[in-house]
Order: structure tokens, then sequence, then C-alpha cells
């Protein structure tokens, strides 16, 4: 047992001192989990001979939390769009010198100078995407094309839906016509009754599981991201996804640098790094969501012009979230009268 | 003197790292956001009182109180079988059964969907005899399973180290007394474990109450707990004042079952338990 | 009777193992996801060993489990030992030290980082251990309690009035009457730790991420099947070491009733 004890303390020194041994110039990265291709990270660390230091986050919100409250300093973060535009609100972010990404210009002009940042200082687009319906060919009778399938009573029990609060409400909101960043009364209130009534015919409200459960054919219908749409597609050829003709939600997940940086050069570097159009073809084919620069997406084939990750976005009303700020509790009381009606 | 210097790391481990933090609780829970910094209110605690949250409420304690009876009726036998045994490979067995805690918990959830899903395993297994896809997943009962099988062998293992120390000659003599196995059980065995068996109650009902994933991933999204609600909180609406005081209000109902414990606990140890030993 | 007792251990431990299993041979499936079976395959296990994240998060999750059910062990066998001495009801330290364990884990998870920043402390290793060993304690107390007060202190002064010191009183007789509640609290702290995914996330920091971090949050985009090989190699090697413990106890068993007949 005491040579056990040793055997830890010697491990944990070991691994205190590797942390401290390595002087080389290091940049702090704080990102989405499973949201770089493997690989990248070194290829950046060989030629510009800084190291990352890398930590993954589940929600935009873990992520704010910690930013906001702890002594740990981040050199690039990567939220997504209404979380971009709170943090701006906040002065938590650092204006990046554009001078500095060269591959700025790779970046298509459609996905800069969006709502959440109206004159691009502060952020570079990383990924995007949209929400739509996922569904299985030999389930349902005729292909959905309006969020109306949702509410269709001969799927009883095949439809999923999304157990997050502003996803379920904004597609109800589309649905209804209203816009999905609303804050009038009478719309969120028609937004609650609708839910409520569709909540006798789903299966499950989920959020991760959603992918394994349409891959094995749990349920007919389901609304889910454009990303993941990507992938169930690839594990079960009968998927397929669609925008339906009401609109949805468009979000980008962008690279931004924290007010409180201790690297901003470091940073800017991985940034233009990432925005280089070798580098963002191999990370959006890894990932799967998609990519912003029409110069990566030459580079990959066949994926760069899958229409579910690359919908021609002119065609469809859609909407990118806007920051609610306090208003946010508007939503969650509306949403926790849905949830505590559900199974009583 | 002895006793003082015993308990004196854990005084100062509580005062920097639980009563601090507790008090930084207390602090949001009887605040709010002000146009200048935090003023003191009640509010998150008057908006408690809508009949939404107290449905909640009161579901996670039900689900919590059948979890835990559950692991009572199932783990006390297998820790009284196990304790009872004279089987060099017991103490194997008692770590097998910690050992599927060792994996991760979201794989371990994900698998019992895998069996339970319409599409699942089981209902493969039935569809061979002719049966109709059943939907166990989004009830109550499957919030139940799923708490019941993360915290099954924190009842089993207290229970089975109180037990180890049963001594036969007690039950001999009971039942040279004339009586029977059950009187016995009854008489002398139960009583001499109730310090295990509370043990085992805290560590399942306590956690259950606050549990969110099971009743996320087992409940299909349909079994909403207390839970769910503090979490989102805190990592959704960002509301800390609100989740900071439904978590206060939990706090002082689970309290005030383990002061009712304690004194049990007490009892139990002046009664029979205790009596037995001199 | 004995036949039934078996049966029903056997029928408890299928119950444990019937979603471990699951998890072991999906590990062998091609398929990323568990939704389909598309046949067998040992690439996982392949890229498992090339993932250098994993595996130093399984590195971090093993260190940070041993040292914070370590130091929790001693601390809250210490305060169980305490209890049971002083024979009073000790409720208010009790009901303080269940705080961790009654408190949502957000709400220990946060409140645990505002102290460190308070502190001034960088999060990172030490302050995810420091948090661990604070979740694990009342776990360590809950399980050595019973045991404590089923101590016959009668025996304990015995030993004293035949000139024992009371260290040496302590080790020669209550310790190995607490021994199999100390180990116990010890293996549910370390279970505790390693599972551990919400309370680790907020107070952890500088790159340090242990394997809960690397699940939760790759669970957006499907949990890897390589954790599921990962889980399977874990299984293994601790079933390997508990029956090769196990041997060597039994042989050590024969020696001594060698010894003793001879």
């Amino acid at each position: 047992m005491k040579k056990l004890i040793a055997l830890i303390l010697c491990a944990a020194m070991l691994l205190s001192l590797a942390a401290c041994g390595d002087d080389r110039e290091t940049i702090k990265v704080y990102n989405w989990g499973d949201y770089i291709a493997p690989g990248v990270i070194d290829k950046f660390e060989e030629e510009t001979g800084i190291r990352v230091i890398y930590e993954m986050f589940e929600t935009n919100e873990d992520m704010y939390t910690k930013i906001k409250n702890s002594n740990n300093a981040y050199d690039v973060l990567i939220p997504s769009d209404y979380m971009i535009e709170r943090m701006i609100a906040e002065n938590l972010l650092a204006e990046i010198d554009m001078a500095n990404i060269t591959n700025y210009d790779k970046i298509d002009a459609e996905y800069k100078n969006l709502s959440f940042d109206p004159e691009n200082k502060y952020s570079v687009p990383y990924t995007w995407g949209t929400v739509g319906i996922l569904y299985n060919k030999t389930m349902v009778n005729e292909a959905p094309t309006s969020w109306g399938a949702l509410w269709d009573g001969q799927y009883k029990d095949n439809i999923i839906m999304m157990n997050s609060q502003r996803d379920a409400i904004g597609i109800t909101l589309k649905y209804l016509g209203y816009s999905l960043n609303t804050l009038e009364a009478a719309e969120l209130n028609a937004a609650k009754e609708k839910l409520i009534e569709q909540e006798p015919l789903v299966l499950a409200w989920v959020v991760d599981e959603v992918k394994d459960k349409m891959i094995g054919g749990e349920a007919a219908l389901a609304l889910v991201y454009a990303g993941d749409a990507v992938y169930c597609k690839g594990e079960n050829p009968d998927l397929e996804y669609v925008i339906p003709s009401e609109g949805s939600n468009i979000f980008f997940d962008s690279m931004c640098i924290p007010a409180n940086c201790e690297n901003k050069a470091g940073a800017e570097k991985f940034i233009d790094f990432m925005c280089r159009p070798d580098i963002a073809a191999e990370n959006a084919g890894y990932i799967g969501y998609s990519s912003p620069s029409k110069a990566a997406r030459e580079l990959m084939g066949e994926a760069g012009e899958d229409p579910t990750a690359y919908p021609d976005i002119t065609k469809y009303d859609l909407e990118i979230f806007s920051s609610l700020g306090d208003k946010t509790k508007i939503y969650d009381e509306l949403w926790t009268e849905i949830i505590t009606v559900r199974g009583m | 003197m002895k006793k003082n210097l015993c308990l004196i790391p854990l005084y100062v481990w509580s005062a920097v790292f639980i009563v601090f933090p507790l008090l930084i609780v207390l602090y949001y829970a009887f605040t709010r956001d002000a146009s200048s910094g935090m003023s003191l209110s009640f509010e998150s605690f008057s908006r408690l009182a809508d009949p939404m949250y107290l449905g909640v409420i009161l579901r996670s304690f039900k689900i919590a109180v059948i979890a835990t009876l559950v692991c009572i009726l199932c783990g006390y036998p297998a820790a009284y079988i196990l304790a009872r045994s004279n089987s060099r490979s017991k103490f194997i067995i008692v770590i097998l059964m910690l050992l599927p805690m060792w994996m991760n918990f979201l794989l371990r959830t994900y698998s019992w969907l895998t069996l339970l899903e319409k599409s699942g395993l089981i209902n493969s297994f039935l569809s061979l005899f002719g049966v109709d896809p059943i939907i166990f997943l989004g009830t109550e009962g499957a919030v139940v399973l799923g708490t019941v099988y993360n915290y099954l062998p924190f009842m089993i293992m207290p229970i089975y180290i109180t037990l180890l120390k049963l001594d036969q000659s007690h039950l001999d003599a009971a039942a040279d007394l004339g009586a029977n196995p059950f009187q016995v059980f009854m008489k002398v065995t139960l009583p001499f474990s109730v310090p295990g068996v509370l043990s085992g109650v805290s560590m399942v009902f306590v956690p259950s109450v606050t549990t969110f994933v099971i009743s996320q991933i087992m409940g299909s999204g349909n079994v909403t707990l207390i839970g769910d609600i503090i979490e989102k909180q805190y990592r959704v609406v960002n509301d800390w004042h609100f989740g900071s005081a439904l978590s206060v209000v939990i706090m002082i109902i689970v309290l005030a079952f383990m002061y009712f414990i304690n004194r049990g606990d007490v009892e139990a140890n002046n009664g029979n338990g205790g009596r037995l030993l001199r | 009777m004995k036949k039934l007792s078996k049966c029903y251990i056997g029928l408890v431990l299928a119950f444990l193992y019937l979603p471990i299993a699951v998890l072991m041979v999906y590990s062998f499936n091609a398929s990323k996801s568990r939704g389909v079976w598309k046949g067998f395959t040992f690439d996982w296990y392949r890229q498992l060993l090339e993932n250098e994240s994993i595996m130093s998060s399984l590195y971090t999750t093993l260190i940070c489990g041993f040292l914070a059910a370590l130091v929790a062990t001693v601390i809250g066998s210490m305060a169980a030992y305490g209890i049971a001495k002083a024979k009073s009801k000790s409720s208010f330290i009790l009901s303080v030290a269940y705080v961790p364990m009654l408190n949502a884990e957000i709400v220990t998870g946060v409140s645990l980082m505002l102290l460190f920043t308070l502190f001034g402390l960088e999060l990172g290793f030490f302050t995810m251990l420091l948090s661990h060993i604070t979740f694990c304690i009342p776990y360590v107390i809950l399980a050595v309690l019973p045991k404590a007060r089923q101590l016959d202190w009668s025996l304990y002064d015995a030993a004293q009035d035949l000139g024992c010191t009371p260290m040496r009183s302590f080790w020669k007789i209550m310790f190995p009457e607490l021994l199999p509640g100390i180990l116990t609290g010890f293996l549910l702290s370390l279970t505790m730790s390693i599972d551990d995914f919400i309370i680790s996330f907020f107070t952890t920091g500088n790159g340090v991420n242990n394997l809960s971090i690397e699940i939760y949050t790759m669970a957006k985009r499907g949990i890897k099947p390589e954790i599921n090989a990962l889980s399977t190699i874990m299984f293994a090697v601790i079933l390997a070491i508990l029956i090769i413990a196990n041997v060597g106890a039994a042989k050590k068993d024969n020696n001594k009733k060698r010894s003793v007949r001879i």
C-alpha cells in the first residue's frame, strides 16, 4: 500500500513538472468537444513553434460562465452567434486585427458582417449550419416540406424533438410565421400552445442522443442541426434532411479572442491558420459542419457540394438567434411550463 | 481530547471548501441583480410558490423515495448473502458490484437506451415472438430503473460492511431461545444492520433528489425533475439567484429528512443494536 | 437455500452487467453509432491508442481519483471515528459534511469555482483535486460511520489498562475493525471521482481534462466508440488484477494452513 501511495505521488509530481517544463510560446484554445480535426493542432505547432493548450466545453453558457468568473485566461474561443453578441456587449472580447489574418479574404462575403458582429471586428467564422428536419425515407409517406410534419398525427410516437428551449420554441415560432427572436407575449403564447398540442405525438425530447436514435430507425422525424444530419446520413442512407419552407435558424460558430487574452499575436496566428483553405477543408471534412470558405469547399470534393451542409441559403428565410440577455427568463418560464405538462 | 483531534481535519476542510461556498450560494439565493450591483431580495423564493415548481419538487421526491426503497429491497438480500457467505471470492464479488460504476456514466446510460429503445435489443428479442414494440423509455418507471441501476451498489456496500460483524452465536442464541428464522431476522439481524441501511439511504436518496442526466436520458425528456430545473438556471438561463434559491430549498427539505435519519441512527445505536453488543 | 442465494447474487450481477456487456460488444461495432450493427472490427482499439487526448485524460482521471480518494479517506475516516467516539449525535458537523452531496452538482461546481477565483487560484489540476476531495468526504464518512458505531470501546480501554499507548491500542484493536469500512469508503470515493463531469468542468483549467469532460463534451457530436474500447480494456485490466490477487491470496492461505499443520 505504501509503495502504491509513493508511486502515485511521484506520478503526480511528474505530471505537474511536465506542465511547467515547457517554456515555448503558448496559446490556450477553448473549443467545443471533438470540434477540430485530429492532427490540425500538431501541424500548427510544427509550423509556428507555438504550443497549444487545448480545452473543451459542452455549451456556450458553460464557456461563458468560466470566462466571466475564473482567473483563467484563454487566447482563442469558439462561441456561437448569440453568445458572441452578448460577450461583445459585456466587453469580454478583444478586437481582432484583421490585417494579421491574411486568409480573412478566403472567407465568403455572405458570412461576414453578420447581425451578431455587424462590423466584423470581433469574430472570424469557423463553421455554420442550419436547423431542419431529418427524416427516414422508409418511414414517411411523403417527404416533409413544412414544420407541420412535426405536428402530423400520423407520426405519433415517431417524432423526436430537441430538448433545448431556444431551438424548440424558435422553430415553432417560425412555423407560426413569427420571428424566432420575438419577445411579443401573444406570439410566444401561441408557440407555447402549439408545443403543448404537439406533446402527445412526441416520442422523446433529446439533445445528443438524437443521432444514434435516428441512425437506429427509432423514429421517422427529428429536429436536428445540419451537421448532425450529415453524420447520420453517412451512417444510415435512408435518412434525408430538409429545411422547411417556413424558414429556420442559421447559426455560426466563430473564432474570437477574449479581452483578457495573454498572447494576442499567437491567437491571431492560430485564427489565420484555421482559415487557410487546406486546413479549413481538412477541418470541415472531419467535423461535418459547413465551412464558410469557398476555397476550402473546392478542396473538399463531393463533401463540399453536399446540399445538406451547403444549401442555397438565399432560398430560405433563415434567421440568426440574437442575444436575449435578461429576457432569457421569459423563454425559460415558458419552457418550464411546457415541460412540466409532459408526463404528468 | 482525541475526539477533537480526529475531527479537526474535517472541521478545517468543511470551513474552507463547504461552508464558504455555501455562503456564496446563500448570498445568491437572497439577492437579485439590480442596476447598482446586487440587492437583497426574496424574489427568487416567491417565484417558487408557483405550483409548477411545487409539482416538480414533489415528483423528484417521489422518484427518489421509490428508487431508495427499491434499492433497499433488492440490495439488502444481496448484502446479507455476501456478508454471511464463507466463500473466499466474496470480496471479489463486492468489487465486481462497484466495477460497473467505473465505466463512464454517460456510456452506461446510453447502453440502457440500446437495450430499451423501440428498436432496441429487448424489443428486437420480443419481436421474435410477435410482440409489438413496447415504449419503455420516457416514463417515471424508466427513470426509477436508471436511478436504481446507478445507486444500487451504494446501498449494498454499507449494509454489507455492517453485517460482516454480525456474530453467528447471536443468531444461534436467538434460535435456541425459540425464535423462528423470521423472528431472528426481525429481532436480531435487522436492528443490527440499521446503521448500514441508514448510510445506504443517505447515499442513494440524497443524490437522487437532484439528479438530472438520468431523468433526461431515461425519461426521454418527459420526466422533469428539480435537478433539471436547477441545472438549467445555471447552464442555460444564467439566473444564479433562482438556481441558488431552489437549491437552498431542496437542501433544507433533505436536511430535515437527514435529521430524522440521524435520530433514528442514534436510537438504533442505543436500542437493540447497541444492547446486543453489550 | 445456498443455491437460491447464489442465484440471487447472480441476478444482481446480471442486472449490473447487462448494460456493460452491451457497451463491450459495441466496442467491436464497425459503425460509429450504437444505432446500427455493421460488423466486427478492432479499429477502435487501434485508434484509441493513437488518441493522445483520450490517453492523457485517462491519466489525469486516474491520478486525480487516487489522490482524491486517498485524502478523502483519511479525513473522512478520522471524522467518522471521532464522531463515534464522542457518542454524541454530532449531527451538526455531519449535516455540514453532507452539503456537497445535498447540492445539485452544478451548484457545488460553480460555488467552488467562485471560491477558487476569490482566493486568486488559477483553475487546473490542483483545484480540481481539491473539489474532488470535497465531494468524496461524505461518502467515506457514510461508509465508515456504521462500522465506527459498532466499535466496542471496552476493548480499547482494556488494551490501555494492559499498558498499550492510546495510539497502539487504536492501531491494534480499532483499526482492523474499521478497515472494511475504510476500504469501502476509498472505493466509493474513487468511483465518484472517476465519474464526475460537472464539478470537474467548472474547477479545472489550463488544459487539464479528465475522461468525463472528454466524453461529455464529445457527446454533442456523438461519443466515439474508442471510449467503449477504453472501458472494455479498463474492465479487463481490473478483472485480471482481481483474479491474480485472489489466486495469490488463495496460495498464501494454503501455505498458512500447511504451516499450521506442521
